[in-house]
């Protein structure tokens, strides 16, 4: 069997080049997809903890997995609307260019 | 009969109803005013003869005098007893005052007419009813005043007779500048006050040092006058700078004497009185001949006892009040001989007669100076008041002469030119100046029967009339306690009364009149007349109730009452009474004093003067008239010292206070003040201010760096957090890797 730490291994460098696509990246659709990434890291150890743990009947991690990639799944749905109407009034997705909250 | 004594506490405050109700709602009501003062000094006068004759027969009050309790006023230490006494002493005042009061109140009501130097347009209301403009505001001022005077004469304690002494001050100065459009009476009121403000001040002095010195501190006289005070207080002694040492109860006479000095208007505190006849004629006999002066006297007569023991022990002090009194009455009666005013004459024979009775007090012969008292209120204030209808009817006179006042060459009376004379100068239209009268016995019959009574009373006609059993009681001491210089110094006055008493008789009614004024004038209406008939009446009898027992033939039909009434009083006050003995040496100076007086004034003014004619007296003795009639010049002495070197203090004070010390420290202190305050503002306006702005500008300052981080940049704000957290984890492990190391 494979190790836990593999798992979080993987799920560590997931999060990291997620958290970096959603840092670095200056498309908007990008830093979306760089969300998803970190969020699947996220499933991936809670599934990997729940394996690992002592309840294995109890499901927790297949259920906490499910409603996250349920939330995940509505939250794309709300981000890309968003970058559309954004695309919309200024035509661009360059989050560069969206600085109005610029103090 | 004895209840009543416990209302003596009510005889003061009728009267003083009667103020404040005339005060405060009746004062638009002349007729009111008059009506309600009358009424109210009516119910004291029936209250205080009711108590007086409750006096007179009850049996040893002397010893048993009545000294009531109302009132206690909580004060610091000791409570301050505010209450009554009836004793024989006070039951003879409460005869004498509240009758006069009445008397002088009826006679005012109608006294108080529109008076002359005034003109009708001043206030026509007041000219049409033909009254004083502030005829009611008189009535206040006087009920307020026989307040004054009945409270004196009840009090128990001398504070409180203090008290009522100053209330009288007040009314004085209120009184005799009633007529304060004139500026002889504006100044006669505050002359009348200052002088005797400074005799007010020693006394109060010497009633605080009775206060404390006593055992136990009081001013209550029941108390005061115990044996073991008395002898307690002469036998400790002050010591004085100059002096030396002296017994307390010598200097608090002393200090208490000056109170009688400026109220009683003894040298060299005289000089307020005659002034003070500037006020209205009632005000002349109320105040300045038969009550308020007298109180001057009346308080020596309560303080005896203290002056009885300061005799025993240093009697200099004694011989000091002896003296001015003595002094007095010579000194007073000689200026009187020369004044033309014809209230003058009273004013000074005033002083002279107060003059008697102080050194009655001074040889120790109280009985005589309480009876004289008694008899002179009596006939000063007849002559007084005749005095007032004699200038009344004058006035009229003029009046009538001139066409009530209509008259194109003289608008207003007194505005005649004044004639230089040989005897003084004279306004031949002062209703007052006895130049321009003669003649009245036969215009104004009343008033002159009445005043020559008076008149005689004054000169202590023999056997008659009042005056000569109390000043023959006062001569007969002197002799009999063998004081000559005093004896010779009273007689001679006395002498000088009669010839000035019948001078005035003389040159005021005989003769042929010397003005239009005389010619025309009328006699006065019954509201005066009659108070002087009735107060003539007691003027004469009053004497009889002290005629001597020893006296020849006359002694022992009538027994000595004021001898006998007052003398277990003295017994309690711890006093040994005296009774002069009889001698013929002073009962024959004293019949020779004034019938020779009369008699030589008679063939001096017996025919009047002639119109023009310089008086016979002032050829006769050339200088000294002058000096008598410029008064000795003692109200020209007292402006070039006193009354310049107050000023020059006055000036002094000024000068130290506006140009020399006090503005240029206050003018200082206020620069100094600009300076600081402008200082403080150099301060605030750069320091202070220069902070805030500072500490503005550090935040714009901050602000502007801070807002750099807020670029708007989702991903920079991510990147913010990363960095925290990844900071935030560094230091939670950081521990973690230590150990493992």
């Amino acid at each position: 069997m494979v190790p836990l730490n593999w798992y979080l291994t993987v799920a560590a460098l997931l999060f990291a080049l997620g958290l970096y696509g959603a840092l670095a990246r200056r498309n908007a659709i990008a830093v979306l997809m760089g969300i998803e990434l970190m969020l699947n890291a996220a499933n991936l150890n809670l599934v990997a903890f729940w394996r690992y743990g002592e309840q294995v009947m109890a499901l927790t991690g297949q259920v906490f997995a499910i409603l996250i990639i349920a939330l995940a799944a509505a939250e794309a749905a709300v981000g890309l609307a968003l970058i559309i109407a954004v695309y919309r009034d200024r035509r661009t997705v360059d989050v560069e260019e969206l600085d109005l909250l610029q103090g | 009969m004895e209840g009543i004594f416990n209302l003596a506490w009510v005889v003061p405050i009728p009267p003083f109803l009667a103020f404040v109700a005339i005060v405060l709602f009746l004062h638009p009501n002349k007729r009111g005013s008059a009506l309600t003062a009358i009424v109210a000094v009516a119910v004291s006068f029936l209250l205080g003869w009711g108590i007086a004759f409750g006096a007179f027969l009850a049996k040893e009050l002397g010893l048993h005098p009545v000294d009531g309790e109302l009132y206690a006023i909580p004060t610091g230490i000791q409570e301050l007893a505010i209450g009554f006494t009836v004793d024989p002493a006070n039951a003879l005042m409460l005869f004498m005052v509240p009758f006069l009061l009445l008397m002088i109140f009826i006679y005012s009501s109608g006294y108080m007419t529109y008076p002359g130097h005034l003109p009708p347009s001043y206030d026509p209301v007041a000219y049409r009813q033909g009254k004083d403009p502030r005829y009611s505001r008189f009535f206040a001022y006087i009920s307020l005043f026989a307040t004054g005077m009945l409270g004196l004469v009840i009090a128990n304690n001398l504070l409180m007779f203090f008290v009522f002494w100053e209330i009288m001050g007040l009314c004085s100065y209120l009184l005799i500048g009633f007529w304060f459009e004139k500026e002889s009476a504006k100044r006669a009121a505050v002359k009348a006050f200052i002088t005797t403000r400074i005799g007010d001040a020693l006394m109060l002095i010497g009633l605080i040092l009775l206060y404390i010195r006593s055992e136990p501190s009081t001013l209550r006289f029941s108390e005061l006058f115990t044996q073991a005070n008395l002898e307690q207080l002469a036998n400790t002694t002050a010591n004085l700078p100059i002096l030396g040492p002296v017994p307390w109860i010598a200097l608090i006479a002393v200090l208490l004497f000056f109170g009688t000095v400026g109220k009683s208007s003894q040298f060299p505190l005289h000089v307020w009185l005659p002034d003070a006849m500037e006020g209205p004629t009632p005000v002349s006999a109320l105040i300045h001949a038969a009550t308020m002066v007298s109180a001057g006297v009346f308080l020596l007569i309560r303080m005896f006892p203290i002056y009885a023991y300061a005799g025993e022990v240093s009697a200099s002090s004694l011989q000091f009040v002896a003296f001015i009194g003595a002094f007095t009455a010579l000194f007073a009666a000689t200026i009187a001989v020369a004044q033309w005013d014809i209230k003058r004459v009273l004013a000074y024979s005033t002083i002279s007669q107060l003059g008697y009775m102080v050194a009655a007090v001074g040889i120790g012969a109280y009985v005589a100076a309480l009876f004289h008292l008694l008899t002179h209120a009596f006939f000063k204030a007849l002559l007084f008041l005749g005095s007032g209808s004699v200038i009344h009817g004058v006035e009229h006179g003029f009046h009538h002469a001139h066409g009530h006042g209509n008259d194109p060459e003289h608008p207003e009376p007194g505005s005649a030119a004044r004639v230089e004379r040989e005897d003084g100068v004279l306004d031949p239209e002062d209703p007052q100046d006895m130049r321009n009268m003669g003649g009245l016995l036969q215009r104004m019959p009343r008033t002159a029967w009445t005043f020559i009574i008076g008149g005689l009373a004054l000169s202590g006609f023999p056997i008659v009339t009042s005056g000569f059993w109390s000043k023959d009681e006062i001569l007969a001491s002197a002799w009999d306690l063998g004081r000559t210089g005093v004896f010779w110094t009273l007689a001679l006055a006395a002498f000088l009364t009669a010839f000035y008493t019948m001078r005035q008789i003389g040159l005021t009614f005989l003769g042929q009149p010397r003005s239009e004024g005389a010619r025309h004038a009328p006699e006065s209406v019954p509201s005066m007349t009659v108070p002087l008939l009735l107060i003539s009446v007691f003027a004469v009898g009053a004497g009889w109730a002290g005629i001597p027992e020893k006296f020849p033939v006359l002694g022992g039909i009538v027994p000595n009452f004021i001898e006998h009434f007052l003398e277990p009083f003295l017994e309690y006050m711890n006093v040994h009474p005296y009774a002069p003995q009889f001698h013929w040496t002073p009962l024959l100076v004293s019949f020779g004093v004034a019938l020779g007086g009369l008699a030589v004034g008679y063939a001096v003014y017996g025919r009047g003067l002639a119109p023009g004619q310089i008086d016979p007296l002032a050829r006769l003795l050339g200088p000294l008239w002058q000096l008598w009639h410029r008064k000795y010049f003692i109200d020209e002495l007292y402006r070039d010292t006193v009354v310049t070197f107050t000023l020059f203090l006055a000036w002094l004070t000024a000068k130290f206070d506006r140009d020399w010390v006090i503005d240029w420290i206050v003018n200082w202190i206020g620069r100094l003040a600009i300076y600081l305050g402008q200082g403080v503002h150099t301060f605030d306006a750069y320091v202070v201010d220069g902070l805030v702005n500072a500490v503005g500008w550090l935040s714009d300052q901050m602000g502007r760096v801070v807002r750099l981080l807020q670029n708007g940049r989702a991903q920079a704000y991510l990147l913010f957090g990363l960095l925290v957290v990844a900071i935030w984890i560094l230091l939670a492990i950081m521990p973690i890797v230590m150990t493992l190391v």
